[in-house]
């Protein structure tokens, strides 16, 4: 079909958009300014809740994808309207005239040096999410202690946090830390793992009994008070203070690595291309869908859509899901004009 | 720990200092707890760095330590602090430096206030009015003494005799800084380096040779907090909170704290003349304290002024054990001595806390 | 001891490495369930004994994990098991009672 569709973002939402719409008929071109395909999901370890090998995920994407026009390393440089297309400009000096556009431009991970109390980049051991991802991966990351006594997850970082500038739940994070201290338990089975969480937020499929696996078989320590400030002690080890609010009590205990659970925000290169086409941003930072509950897939702007994370914090299958269905979307947009 | 992060954060929160002409207020309590303190601010500013340093004898208290002991009402304390402002605007100043750490928190807060209702200035404009025929301007820059000590910490090392440095091993003193709580706490942005990670003491360590002691309690009050400590049964509760940060600071063994509040300095200094007749513990090595300064007296040592012109023959830790470290010289027989020479009477001395 | 009129007071601070969990830790041998609760409450909101005399099944799981005696708290148990039965977990609370009252006495 002689429509040109651009997918910005080659995560995952844009990796199964293209794959549907390779099979609706359509070439399309993903535009990925990272190096190689994949987003967040390829530098993750394993997903909750059944620990499939992230890997496993973007593999199989990537051959699903082989018929359309990738290009890895490139950032989208202006996007403008013309008549009724776009015109795309790639730092590669290459430029389309696209009848649809799909935003799969995902999130960035919360900055935790922004949290300074938690000395993110100033104390010895304090990691996030992302690093201990990376180092279950293979990456050596000497903050990361090799025979802890004792670990921490601090949830919420940057999350339910209106003096970072966040007031949104960022979703997968408490089960992220529930699967993170569980392969840490399996690492090291004689440390005691402590989970810091203000609310436990286990909506999704069988996330609830990975919580309670994580209690009875793994005896992960749950407290619930979010972790005030952090301090190094003359051993290098992380010194925590929390309120143990079930207790009603200030807490502290002395760690061998601090995990910090970082939330997602938009992705920030949205913020430079989303004026140009006049994209609204909702009150969160993320994109702002046409409407919340009926018209998540479509922005405010006809022939440009959005899928994944760049309207909110979503898990991998709602993100896959969303894919699926903005392809649909844009498949009945171009066909009824 | 990470230094360049640190670095980082400290870039973040740099705040204007002008290099010249400030108009000075005073602490209510800083000349009877450390008496050469707020005169070594002076003579440094004005004798050795040459600034021009005004100061009017009719300048009262700023309202704050009523204000956080609960017993005076903010828009009392407002036109107090309102008159200040009149006074520096009278003598053609816009730079207000203020020497205690609650004035500058009191007048961070209330510009700020002012800022956000300004129906509120407008109306302390009209109390000062009654009250006594003044107008003013808000101050341009608003400083405390140690922002400018900071500013100009390379100028005194330069000029400075002595470096914190061990005169034996050549080693960096190990230094705990511990900034008041109203510094920095309610408005990090008005702060040297924020309030998680402080700049403005730990700037002054590093430009005079010393290394800065990072413990898990540092963020800790000293424990003072007015009320806790103004009503005799609750200062179990502030020597308790000293206490805990002594516990934290122990294994680092520094060999001095350096301070910019006037409370502070005070209960680190005499708590733990407290805590070693009530627990038999001290904190330095061979039975004496951790001696704490403010940084007018480290850059009064620093600068070569005799230890017992600084006053620090008031302090309740010795301090010799410090000075021999770095090699200024004293004449132990001068301790008690007066200005005038005259026989100032000893102390007692402490049963556990070794003291001379 | 000189007499200041006042002393320094005790940290109501929970240390947790210095706590002893000894008590717990045999617990969760014999009872695994006992890790699992979530500190919802509805032991204690039910308890026929909680209203006269303080005692909460809850606090009793959360004083054994934070190394605390339980064992005044538990002397007032009239073992009813109406806990049990509203245990969104399933934890046979009646039993953890037994089994945390069997470790005491050994």
């Amino acid at each position: 079909m002689n429509k040109n569709i651009v997918i910005i973002g080659g995560g995952v939402a844009g990796m199964e958009a293209a794959k549907q719409l390779l099979s609706l008929g359509y070439t399309p071109m993903i535009v990925e300014k990272a190096q190689s395909l994949g987003g967040h999901v390829a530098s993750w370890y394993k997903l909750f809740p059944d620990m499939t090998p992230a890997s496993a995920i973007v593999d199989q994407l990537r051959k699903d994808i082989s018929g359309a026009n990738v290009f890895t390393g490139t950032k989208v440089v202006s996007i403008s309207k013309d008549r009724e297309s776009y015109a795309v400009v790639l730092d590669n000096g290459v430029s389309i005239s696209a009848q649809a556009i799909l935003f799969a431009t995902g999130f960035s991970l919360f900055d935790a040096t922004k949290k300074e109390e938690y000395g993110y980049g100033v104390y010895d051991h304090v990691v996030t999410n992302g690093d201990l991802e990376a180092w279950f991966n293979g990456k050596a990351d000497k903050r990361i202690s090799s025979s802890p006594k004792a670990v921490g997850f601090v949830h919420c970082v940057g999350s339910r946090d209106l003096k970072a500038g966040n007031s949104q739940c960022s979703k997968v994070c408490c089960t992220t830390a529930i699967k993170q201290a569980i392969e840490m338990k399996e690492k090291f089975p004689e440390a005691d793992i402590y989970c810091f969480y203000m609310d436990l937020r286990l909506f999704g499929k069988k996330y609830e009994d990975f919580y309670i696996n994580a209690q009875r078989d793994f005896g992960v320590h749950f407290i619930r008070g979010r972790v005030s400030e952090v301090g190094e002690t003359i051993d290098g080890r992380i010194q925590v203070k929390a309120e143990d609010t079930l207790s009603g009590k200030p807490l502290k205990v002395q760690l061998d690595t601090l995990v910090l659970m970082s939330g997602m925000v938009c992705n920030k290169s949205v913020g430079e291309l989303a004026p140009q086409v006049r994209l609204d941003m909702d009150d969160d930072g993320f994109l702002r869908s046409k409407d919340n509950i009926y018209d998540i897939l479509r922005s405010n702007r006809p022939g440009i859509f959005y899928a994944g994370a760049c309207t909110g914090t979503k898990t991998v299958p709602e993100t896959l899901a969303e894919a699926r269905a903005a392809a649909v979307e844009i498949h009945n947009y171009l066909r009824n004009g | 720990m990470i230094y360049e992060g640190k670095q980082k954060i400290w870039s973040d929160y740099q705040k204007e200092i002008p290099d010249d002409h400030w108009y000075f207020v005073r602490s209510c309590i800083r000349q009877n707890f450390f008496p050469a303190s707020e005169r070594m601010f002076t003579e440094i500013t004005r004798n050795r760095l040459g600034k021009d340093i005004y100061e009017n004898p009719y300048h009262t208290t700023c309202g704050g330590i009523a204000y956080h002991c609960d017993t005076i009402p903010q828009e009392t304390v407002m036109t107090i602090v309102a008159r200040q402002f009149a006074l520096m605007t009278e003598a053609g100043y816009e730079n207000y430096v203020a020497s205690c750490i609650t004035s500058f928190g009191n007048y961070a807060e209330i510009l700020e206030t002012w800022r956000e209702f300004p129906e509120l200035e407008a109306r302390i404009r009209e109390n000062l009015w009654k009250a006594c025929k003044k107008e003013f301007n808000k101050p341009k820059n608003l400083a405390h003494t140690s922002d400018l000590i900071y500013h100009w910490r390379e100028k005194i090392a330069e000029l400075g005799k002595f470096r914190l440095v061990d005169k034996e091993t050549g080693e960096p003193l190990r230094i705990v800084e511990h900034i008041g709580c109203h510094y920095a706490k309610m408005f990090p942005h008005k702060a040297v380096g924020g309030a998680e990670y402080p700049y403005v003491l730990a700037g002054m360590v590093e430009s005079w040779g010393g290394q800065v002691v990072d413990y898990p309690e540092r963020r800790h009050c000293c424990g003072y907090g007015f009320r806790q400590y103004h009503v005799k049964a609750n200062r179990g509760y502030s020597v308790s909170n000293t206490h805990k940060k002594f516990e934290s600071m122990e294994p680092f063994h520094p060999d001095a704290i350096i301070t910019n509040c006037p409370g502070c300095p005070y209960f680190l200094d005499r708590w733990q003349y407290v805590i070693a007749e009530q627990t038999g513990k001290t904190y330095g090595r061979n039975g004496f304290g951790i001696p704490v300064f403010t940084y007018e007296e480290i850059a009064g040592l620093i600068l070569g002024y005799d230890p017992w012109d600084l006053g620090l023959q008031l302090h309740q830790v010795a301090v010799e054990p410090f000075l021999d470290k770095i090699g200024i010289e004293y004449d132990p027989k001068a301790k008690y001595l007066g200005l005038n020479k005259e026989d100032i009477m000893r102390p007692e001395l402490p049963t556990s806390l070794k003291c001379f | 001891m000189a007499d200041f009129g006042f002393r320094l007071s005790k940290s109501s601070t929970l240390d947790l490495d210095r706590i002893d969990t000894k008590v717990y830790d045999r617990l969760c041998d014999t009872d695994p369930d006992a890790r699992t609760c979530m500190a919802c409450g509805s032991c204690s909101a039910t308890c026929t004994a909680a209203p006269f005399s303080g005692m909460s099944m809850r606090k009793v799981i959360l004083g054994l994990q934070r190394g605390q005696d339980v064992r005044p708290m538990l002397s007032n148990c009239m073992l009813c098991g109406k806990c049990t039965m509203v245990c969104p977990r399933g934890i046979n609370t009646r039993h953890l009672i037994l089994s945390i009252c069997r470790i005491y006495d050994r």
